[in-house]
């Protein structure tokens, strides 16, 4: 049983769930992780979000938190005298990563779950394009805020490292569906470093979901898409 | 002396959201109302990304997104805080702003068309208010995770002026003492807030800009309606 009593709601696929294992990683705190099927949502989930009845949840004591990057700030300022600071100590920056991980929930989200499950050309190649314009503003991003190290939040990961690199695992699947590199040392070169950093790092490195294994569920995933999908 | 500009456009929601926070914490600044169709070489330099407002630039420093905005000015200028202290409650109350924020263009679709569209847009309406309604704590408190104004009702504060201006024009009204009451007192407690109350848009002049708004959103769902 966990010391701290936290339990986190979580599947393994989930970019977001990620985002709450690295930021309890990073303060090295021990949770229950319960795997959630999601079909049939356990009365858990159910209770703990009922909003969304979606995962990740994060139930600390007997108080649930939904919303990941929401679940992030609050481990940050719950355990802030633990391992390393995630949010930036000054408020611009924070509204500079706030900012920016609002943006890729937007357009990096939306456009690589499109991108998956396009179902003709010219929408594939609109997404894409998407993914490729998300990719090049992160790239100025990092050269811009990270002062020359290795991350967004400098020496350390931050809240925008977290909130990106969550994504990676699937961008090497799709990398792997579209026989294709997304991420491209020749044009995001800053952002390749820092990806390889990233899945690197000791409060990430155990806990990304195996490819192949993700691989799997993405291609069931578009399946299914696929099928319930209204011919024109 | 600080250098704070703000870039707005006075009947957006958004941008009102900026004002009355900076309004609550007494912060001079500077306003710049934008006209959309012919936006600003400031505002596109400051945010090139969505080319949207509101824009806050503080010493020269843009920042975009209402809700980011906001939480900065809470964070910058710690008077009449917007967020508890608790880190649970804080945790609440992002998360319903962070909702709100989300589901607010959905809130306002039912503007957008007319017919079976629109009645559709109506229906989820309601179904978000009702959420709003039933789980933002409102029957327990007179704001959203508090009994003082906070993050999550800057971020529904809209729905207090502006909807009911769509609503005039539209011809429909959501949130009546019966189907919503805790909404209901929520609006009224919200605008008697001094600081909110000085600082709403005229409301007949707003009236006349949706009533606009609405004729080139009809003619614009007409257009897609017979493509």
């Amino acid at each position: 049983m966990a010391t701290n009593d936290l339990k986190l709601l979580s599947t393994p696929s989930s970019p977001f769930a990620l985002r709450v294992k690295i930021a309890l990683n990073i303060k090295g705190l021990d949770y229950d992780n319960i795997v959630e099927t999601m079909n049939p949502k356990s009365d858990l989930l159910l209770q703990s979000n009922p909003v969304y009845k979606k995962i990740p949840v994060l139930i600390h004591g007997d108080k649930p938190i939904s919303e990941s990057a929401i679940i992030v700030e609050y481990i940050d300022e719950v355990w802030k005298n633990n391992g390393t600071p995630i949010l930036p100590s000054n408020a611009y920056d924070c509204a500079i990563a706030r900012f920016w991980v609002a943006y890729i929930d937007d357009k990096w989200y939306n456009s690589s779950r499109n991108h998956l499950v396009a179902q003709n050309e010219e929408s594939k190649k609109a997404n894409f394009d998407q993914m490729e314009e998300v990719l090049l503003r992160l790239e100025d991003v990092l050269n811009k805020y990270s002062e020359g190290k290795e991350f967004f939040g400098g020496d350390k990961i931050g809240f925008l490292d977290i909130g990106f690199g969550s994504y990676l695992s699937w961008l090497r699947v799709t990398e792997k569906m579209i026989g294709k590199k997304v991420l491209d040392e020749t044009k995001t070169p800053a952002l390749v470093k820092w990806a390889e950093a990233f899945v690197a790092h000791p409060a990430v490195k155990g806990n990304l979901p195996e490819i192949d294994k993700l691989l799997e569920f993405a291609k069931g995933l578009v399946q299914r898409m696929a099928a319930a999908a209204c011919p024109k | 002396m600080e250098d704070i500009k703000v870039f707005g456009l006075w009947s957006s929601p958004f941008s009102q959201r900026v004002v009355w926070t900076l309004k609550l914490k007494g912060v001079s600044y500077e306003y710049y109302d934008e006209d959309l169709a012919n936006k600003s070489n400031l505002l596109l330099q400051y945010n090139p990304i969505y080319k949207k407002v509101p824009v806050l630039v503080h010493n020269g420093k843009p920042i975009s997104e209402s809700m980011v905005i906001v939480q900065y000015i809470d964070e910058t200028w710690p008077q009449i805080p917007l967020l508890p202290q608790d880190a649970y409650e804080r945790a609440k109350a992002r998360f319903w702003s962070k909702f709100i924020e989300e589901k607010s263009m959905q809130m306002m679709e039912f503007f957008l068309y007319d017919g079976e569209r629109q009645e559709r847009a109506i229906k989820e309406t309601l179904d978000i208010l009702r959420v709003i309604e039933n789980e933002s704590g409102l029957s327990e408190k007179m704001f959203i995770c508090g009994n003082t104004i906070g993050l999550a009702d800057i971020a529904l504060g809209w729905v207090a002026h502006t909807l009911p201006v769509m609503e005039e024009i539209v011809g429909v009204k959501f949130i009546t003492i019966d189907a919503f009451p805790h909404l209901h007192s929520w609006v009224k407690n919200f605008l008697e807030i001094p600081v909110i109350k000085n600082n709403l848009p005229p409301h007949e002049k707003l009236v006349e800009y949706f009533r606009e708004r609405r004729k080139v959103f009809l003619a614009m769902a007409s257009h897609h309606h017979h493509h």
